[in-house]
């Protein structure tokens, strides 16, 4: 099995971990939990470790992307403060923050309330997506007929 | 409306009857939002921040709800008046902590309580006496509602309201009820009670939030996630569970009334004898003692008359709220004698607790005057 940190090395350190009932593992080599301060078990929650600096490594591995474009945020900074620059930092760690928003919350998207006045457009965005996801499939399976009925729908979409 | 006013008076939540008022002493409703085209406040440059807060402070004094409101800067306001509005549930400890680039707008009941570059852009609150969670939510929802007509809030499609921490994000929402339970600390049944509550992801914690220890068996219960549910199921299992936290409370109370009287009365009778006589209290002691105050008058050692000036004590023996009347700073040595003479005052003409039937020690007839 290999460390959960870097992936790489044999681990040779396990932990377990219940918070809020939920039970939390970690798999870590001996130079990784060195470097995380393992070693004192008294010391050391393995929450923040996957909450707090695990959520770094997470967004790390999960995409190149060094810095926010609008905010000029990094990975590091979120390191050392666990909050975010801007909205756009949302889009541009998406990936490393995915797996972190389904260990943290019930679900991993919004049911809830929708602003008023995006409603619409959010609404279109998702029917836009939908259609489009049809059209390559029907494009895929030749199946021209409704392919041109789809891409009449996406047309019509695009003009309201 | 100025500061004098609103430090003046105790809000409405403090005074105001609400259903399970006994056991539940406020709800609470906070949503955080952001707005699109700014960097949130932790990472935005001052100016900004000062940007941000000419954008958002208009329209939140333009509010209805706000034309009586109580509007200030945060650099405007002294540690002192902050702390006051913190042991309030006004403020955070974090927007405390605030200065340039940050306002709070509260309407005058204090009620509302709209805090503008705290960790989010807003954060926005209401709160209530007793165990009303539903209304306490419409009431912020209306807010939110006119607030988004006017300013463009951070939205995500699929992720929802997008909050400087991942863990707002979604709903931005978080519900709480603050619980007064003492039985359930004398029988030693909380820590069975808090890892219940825990099982079903909400969350259990002392009475200033976050990391605070629980003072005068007083927790605050609330929703960990903001994820993946919506805002009235939130509220709705929040509820449910508070009331089944409540009849927890209501058994174990009268578990000890029947199996372990002179605990009670024994707790009850302390509380009394030192809150009456002390010359030097700290706060701690102070809440712990109120607590048992509070307990004495649900279940009638005292009369109902007295539940007032008890809850008026649990505010004003706060550190911040014990200052406010006087000119300087006090040392705490200060602070712990005027706490002392505040409670003596106010429970001078308070009656012995009437033990009644319950007192294990006195055979029938015995002691009667008749």
């Amino acid at each position: 099995m290999n460390c959960d940190v870097c992936k790489t090395n044999q681990a040779t350190v396990f932990l377990t971990q219940i918070v809020d009932g939920k039970m939390q593992k970690v798999n870590l080599c001996e130079s990784c939990s060195k470097e995380k301060g393992v070693t004192d078990p008294t010391g050391f929650a393995l929450a923040d470790l996957l909450l707090g600096l695990g959520a770094a490594q997470e967004m790390e591995r999960g995409g190149s992307v060094q810095k926010c474009p609008t905010c000029g945020f990094s990975q590091a900074d979120f390191k050392k403060t666990g909050r975010l620059g801007c909205a756009t930092c949302y889009t541009t760690f998406a990936d490393g923050l995915a797996s972190l928003l389904k260990g943290m919350h019930k679900g991993t998207a919004h049911v809830g309330k929708v602003p008023a006045r995006q409603a619409k457009s959010i609404e279109r965005e998702s029917q836009l997506k939908t259609l489009q996801r049809d059209l390559r499939k029907a494009v895929t399976d030749e199946d021209y007929e409704s392919a041109a009925g789809i891409r009449d729908r996406i047309r019509h979409l695009d003009e309201e | 409306m100025a500061i004098h006013n609103i430090l003046g008076n105790s809000g409405e939540w403090l005074r105001g009857e609400g259903p399970h008022s006994q056991i539940v002493v406020s709800s609470r409703v906070r949503l955080a939002r952001n707005l699109k085209s700014f960097a949130f406040p932790g990472w935005a440059k001052k100016h900004e921040r000062l940007q941000i807060l000419d954008a958002i402070k208009p329209q939140v004094e333009a509010l209805p709800e706000m034309n009586d409101a109580f509007s200030v800067y945060s650099q405007d306001l002294s540690a002192l008046e902050k702390q006051v509005l913190v042991e309030r549930h006004l403020i955070s400890r974090e927007h405390a902590a605030k200065g340039v680039g940050s306002a709070v707008v509260m309407n005058r009941k204090q009620t509302l309580s709209i805090m503008i570059n705290e960790e989010d852009h807003l954060r926005m609150q209401a709160i209530r006496a007793g165990l009303q969670l539903k209304s306490v939510f419409k009431m912020i929802d209306k807010a939110d509602s006119a607030l988004e007509d006017k300013l463009d809030f951070a939205f995500h499609a699929q992720l929802g309201y997008l909050t400087a921490c991942p863990t707002n994000v979604g709903t931005g929402m978080r519900a709480s009820a603050m619980v007064h339970l003492p039985a359930l600390v004398l029988s030693e049944q909380i820590n069975q009670v808090i890892q219940a509550v825990n099982k079903i992801g909400l969350a259990v914690r002392g009475l200033y939030g976050e990391g605070t220890e629980a003072l005068g068996n007083l927790f605050q219960v609330s929703n960990q996630t903001t994820l993946g549910e919506k805002e009235d199921d939130i509220i709705a299992r929040l509820h449910k569970v508070i009331e089944q936290i409540i009849e927890h409370e209501q058994n174990a109370r009268q578990m000890l009334l029947q199996k372990k009287p002179k605990t009670l009365l024994d707790h009850i009778g302390r509380g009394y004898g030192i809150l009456r006589h002390a010359y030097s209290m700290n706060s701690k002691e102070a809440l712990n003692l109120l607590s048992f105050m509070k307990l004495g008058i649900d279940l009638s050692f005292f009369p109902e008359e007295y539940r007032q000036p008890v809850d008026e004590l649990f505010m004003e023996t706060q550190p911040a709220h014990l200052q406010k009347g006087t000119q300087q700073k006090l040392a705490a040595e200060e602070r712990d004698s005027l706490r002392a003479e505040i409670i003596r005052a106010k429970l001078a003409a308070f009656p012995r607790p009437d033990v009644g039937f319950t007192d294990p020690t006195s055979p029938p007839g015995n002691g009667s005057q008749n």
